[in-house]
């Protein structure tokens, strides 16, 4: 899988000079019908083949997704850190870009993780929310993910919010760990956690650890797949930024040409 | 770096001592914000005085954004960022004076709150050196992490409405911390609140380190 994110974003930087119409191209096209297939077979396993648990019934299906969204939503959320150092190290786009995008999925794909969670807590605990520690630092993560996209999209020079992006995005890391350890003392305090307390493996064999597998399989292809999508993007956008400012120099330049009375001041 | 850090303090509460926005401004809403928690929860059925803790730390955080703003806003008029860029101070020293600044005025800001709880909500205050500790402790915490998010979103337009964002959500496990360390002061059982001041202090030390190195990228092109 990162062989394909490294594969397909070096192909992005020679085609944006030759002015690519579409973030697609023949890797992101083959990633693109894999992932279809994966998620496929996920369904087909995840929803028929595997068998129903005997505590939790139906409701054990929607942990195929569950589980693999939040165990990306981390990855995306440690690539935006890695992304923000090395752009603060090289100063290179690319790498504010890959974690500006990767934010922007991993807060996706942490709101996929708190709805699907949501859905089966109805069934299992009878409510859609508890103060769990595991939920409530779940609801940080985004938060801070979408402070980090707010410093992003600025209506400021892309120079400026970059580097403060990348500020923030350095210190997301830290902060996730250290919401995430006040989180768990404070509800320890008070109760066990609630979640996974007899271990996920511990219980899971056969059928449904290999849909699991599968769920991990499928979730990543998709991931990799709309990472690079929205990397390019990306990419194109700032592309249109700079080449808006560059036509409109020449056109006001051209203007004052005209008319005659351009002094020589830009 | 710690004369420049000294300076900019002395210059930031000076400009305080002269204007008295803090004092005539953000005291008066702290209190505001006792009162209305009174209104919101009813003051007979003792949920106040059990709930003092919390309500606290949530006033302190609400009218420190404010100060946090205002300390900012300082800089902002009459090209002041730009001086502060080409007095030659310290970036490193800049950050620190502000933290110290924004501390100082938190720290009476917490005590006038503290007398307003022990008045209003007839809280006994008690376990003084955990709520001493974690109120100098916490108070580093937001006046840092505060300072560092502050710079991040000072000279923009958005400035207001993003600071809270950003802010709030990183301040969350302060917040707890600081909670939970003032219940086992008040509650009797101060050995369970040294914890949290532990963790609150690994959470100050990252943020003045990170804006000791941070600052001055971030001041040269804001």
């Amino acid at each position: 899988m990162t062989t394909q994110i490294a594969r397909g974003s070096k192909g992005v930087e020679p085609a944006a000079d030759a002015g690519p119409t579409s973030t697609g191209s023949r890797g992101t096209l083959i990633l693109g019908i894999l992932t279809l297939v994966a998620l496929g077979t996920l369904a087909l396993f995840a929803l028929v083949l595997s068998p129903d648990d005997s505590n939790q019934g139906d409701a054990v299906r929607i942990m195929y997704i569950h589980v693999p969204s939040a165990t990306l939503a981390y990855t995306g959320c440690g690539l935006a850190t890695l992304g923000s150092i090395m752009y603060l190290w090289r100063k290179s786009q690319w790498w504010d870009l890959v974690a500006y995008a990767s934010a922007e999925i991993a807060a996706v794909f942490t709101a996929v993780t708190l709805v699907t969670g949501m859905i089966w807590g109805r069934p299992t605990w009878g409510v859609y929310w508890v103060w769990d520690a595991r939920l409530t630092s779940t609801a940080m993560l985004l938060l801070l993910l979408l402070g980090y996209l707010a410093v992003h999209r600025l209506p400021a020079e892309y120079s400026v919010r970059a580097k403060r992006a990348s500020i923030v995005g350095l210190l997301l890391v830290p902060n996730v760990i250290i919401v995430r350890q006040s989180v768990n003392w404070w509800r320890t305090l008070h109760q066990k956690p609630t979640l996974f307390s007899n271990g996920l493996g511990s219980k899971i064999e056969g059928l449904m650890l290999f849909s699991l597998f599968l769920g991990f399989v499928a979730i990543g292809l998709l991931f990799a797949w709309l990472l690079i999508h929205r990397f390019r993007l990306a990419w194109l956008e700032e592309q249109i930024a700079e080449e808006g400012i560059d036509a409109s120099i020449a056109a006001r330049r051209a203007e004052a040409g005209d008319i005659g009375r351009w002094e020589g001041t830009p | 770096m710690i004369h420049d850090a000294l300076l900019v303090a002395g210059k930031d509460l000076r400009l305080e001592l002269r204007s008295r926005v803090a004092l005539n401004q953000i005291v008066p809403f702290a209190l505001l914000v006792l009162v209305l928690f009174a209104f919101a929860l009813d003051p007979d059925r003792g949920l106040l005085e059990a709930a003092t803790p919390g309500l606290y730390w949530v006033a302190v955080l609400f009218s420190g954004l404010l100060a946090l703003q205002r300390s900012f806003s300082v800089e902002a008029a009459d090209g002041n960022h730009d001086a502060l860029r080409l007095s030659g101070l310290d970036p490193a020293g800049i950050f620190l004076g502000k933290v110290l600044a924004v501390s100082v005025q938190l720290l009476v800001l917490e005590v006038l709150l503290a007398v307003g709880v022990a008045v209003l909500y007839s809280t006994h205050l008690g376990g003084w050196p955990l709520l001493l500790v974690t109120v100098v402790v916490a108070t580093t915490c937001i006046a840092a992490a505060g300072t560092l998010y502050g710079v991040v979103a000072a000279g923009l337009r958005v400035r207001e409405t993003l600071l809270p964002l950003l802010l709030l959500p990183v301040l969350a496990p302060v917040l707890i911390g600081s909670t939970r360390a003032f219940e086992a002061a008040l509650g009797g059982t101060p050995s369970e609140g040294w914890p949290w001041v532990g963790l609150m202090s690994v959470f100050a030390l990252l943020y003045i380190v990170a804006g000791v190195l941070g600052f001055g990228p971030l001041l040269e092109e804001a």
